[in-house]
């Protein structure tokens, strides 16, 4: 089997559609370690892709006023039980462009691979983008995972972000996003994770409200049992006249598992306002047993709230 | 046999009896409203028999068809028949309107279910049980999933109370709903224009039963109160 067919494989075994891969209107990059495996691009997306020593570095560029019809996919792949892959993306999206970026992150087998995403994302006047990344994790827990980006919003632009790792064993997560919002800017950043057995995870959010009537939420929400660690920060600065954030995080815990919320609101223009919203704890008793009274076991009952929460 | 027999049932927290041997039996497909101002024991009466954790007999027995149920978990008795809508339902993230009225039962038709309490399904069937909702919408839509169980019994806990509160008339509907199933109600008010709905009636007081029968009657003698909270006494001029 070629190493893209195995990739393919366990893409589609993740819940995935391989056919994203053959349709010639749909953006793509498919990536198994330091291998680019296939790439596609579609008019208005420029990709400049290259392998390195140790991943990828990608330049990817939306041209000023396109608007890219499909999802553009991006599958990053481990499929070894070893290894390091760096993944280096320099993202821009020209004036009143928009485009929506799926990334599928895929390690099923890893028993100690490290995956490194350092992105740079720069949204400009009027354009907007939304990033979706989905893990599927194998079941031993010897992934880390390290994401990293620093994006910047123009006026009136909008960037929303939603990190999902709910398949599998989380491994070792040290997540590290931060977005500056331009004047009207737009953002939010959703992170859902479920940790299990000795996980560990480290959720940084952090945006900055530097323009005039700029907008934010960070929605964390994070399930850990067992022997789980979990420990999210939440921070907004709002530093520009109107401006607006929220931060929340809800934590559940079971078993012996630890979790931790950090939010920090820093407010230095008069004019801003930042609010915050933290509830760490076990299962709500009163969703438990509202549930158990429509003939839900309490096994179905804590079951059904958590993965609600982390829907 | 009756559906629910409630004998003698007293319930002390710390130092204060709430329910006092409380007794009441509840017949198949009958209506029955639990009459009482503010701190008489009708949510706790509600919560012993649905089973919330926390909530024992001190001592009493509730029978429900012939079986002793003081010891079931609320789950088991819910699969036996017995569920309730609480006066303040709980919100859920990321379930729907459509996933929630189906938890069980996933061969109703949660359309008609939101038709039966009011509610558009086009416009609710897709949205979340979450804090979008407004109280009324919500209770409403509690209102849907117990209707969609079919229940032998449904305890409904002040379903007319709340700043957005449900009409007469929608509980009127409500009730007709239960009754096209051929469920057995114990509907809690302190409302006494909705106990005229109900086969029957009984008035609480202290923890007590101190009046049952004709809802009409119940409903005079409940106007006729010299209270408007209940002062731990049972009312003197019963």
């Amino acid at each position: 089997m070629s190493e893209l067919n195995a990739l393919m494989k366990a893409f589609g075994e993740a819940g995935g559609d391989k056919a994203i891969l053959e349709n010639n209107e749909i953006a793509h990059i498919a990536v198994d370690g330091h291998k680019l495996l296939s790439m596609n691009s579609v008019e208005g997306l420029v990709v400049d892709a290259k392998e390195t020593m140790t991943g990828i570095s990608a330049k990817v560029t939306v041209i000023e006023g396109i608007k890219i019809k499909n999802p553009v996919h991006l599958c990053f792949g481990v499929l070894h039980k070893k290894g390091t892959q760096k993944i280096k993306m320099d993202v821009r999206l020209e004036k009143n462009s928009s485009a929506h970026f799926i990334a599928h992150c895929v390690f099923p087998n890893a028993e100690k691979v490290r995956h490194i995403m350092d992105a740079v994302v720069d949204i400009g006047e009027g354009a907007e983008m939304r990033y979706s990344e989905t893990h599927y994790h194998g079941l031993y827990g010897g992934i880390e995972v390290i994401p990293k980006s620093v994006v910047k919003i123009g006026k009136n632009g909008r960037y929303f972000t939603d990190f999902t790792l709910t398949t599998g064993r989380v491994g070792k997560l040290g997540m590290d996003y931060s977005v500056e919002a331009g004047e009207n800017a737009v953002t939010e950043l959703t992170a859902r994770v479920f940790g299990h057995a000795n996980d560990d995870i480290n959720i940084k959010e952090k945006v900055v409200l530097s323009g005039k009537n700029s907008r934010s939420i960070i929605k964390t929400r994070v399930a850990i049992e067992d022997d789980a660690q979990a420990e999210v920060t939440g921070i907004t600065e709002g530093n520009a006249e109107g401006a607006r954030g929220h931060v929340d995080c809800m934590e559940i815990v079971k078993d012996r598992a630890i979790a931790k919320a950090i939010p920090i609101v820093n407010v230095t223009n008069p004019l801003a306002k930042v609010t915050h919203e933290a509830a760490i704890g076990s299962v709500d008793k009163r969703q438990v047993e509202t549930l158990m009274a429509h003939g839900l076991t309490p096994e179905e009952a804590v079951d059904i709230i958590v993965k609600g929460i982390l829907k | 046999m009756s559906l629910l027999d409630i004998k003698g049932l007293s319930y002390v927290a710390g130092d204060k009896k709430i329910l006092d041997g409380f007794s009441m039996t509840i017949e198949d497909s009958e209506v029955h409203a639990l009459l009482g101002t503010n701190g008489t024991g009708k949510s706790t009466l509600a919560y012993l028999v649905m089973g919330c954790e926390g909530y024992r007999p001190t001592s009493g027995e509730i029978v429900f068809y012939g079986n002793l149920i003081n010891d079931l978990k609320i789950h088991e008795r819910a699969q036996l028949g017995i569920t309730m809508a609480w006066q303040e339902p709980v919100r859920f993230e990321g379930i729907s309107v459509r996933d929630y009225i189906t938890l069980k039962k996933t061969d109703v038709d949660p359309a008609h279910s939101l038709e039966m309490v009011g509610l558009h399904p086009e416009l609710y069937l897709h949205r979340m049980v979450d804090k979008s909702l407004s109280g009324g919408e919500r209770k409403r839509i509690e209102l849907a999933s117990i209707l969609a169980l079919h229940p032998k019994l449904a305890i409904l806990d002040e379903p007319d109370s709340g700043i957005d509160m449900l009409s007469t008339q929608d509980i009127v509907n409500v009730i007709n709903a239960f009754k096209e199933h051929g469920s057995s109600v114990l509907l809690i008010t302190h409302r006494e224009e909705i106990v005229i709905i109900a086969d029957k009636a009984s008035q609480i007081c202290n923890g007590k039963v101190i009046c049952s029968g004709n809802p009409s009657k119940v409903a005079e003698y409940y106007k006729s109160r010299k209270c408007l909270v209940c002062n731990g006494e049972v009312c003197a001029y019963v």
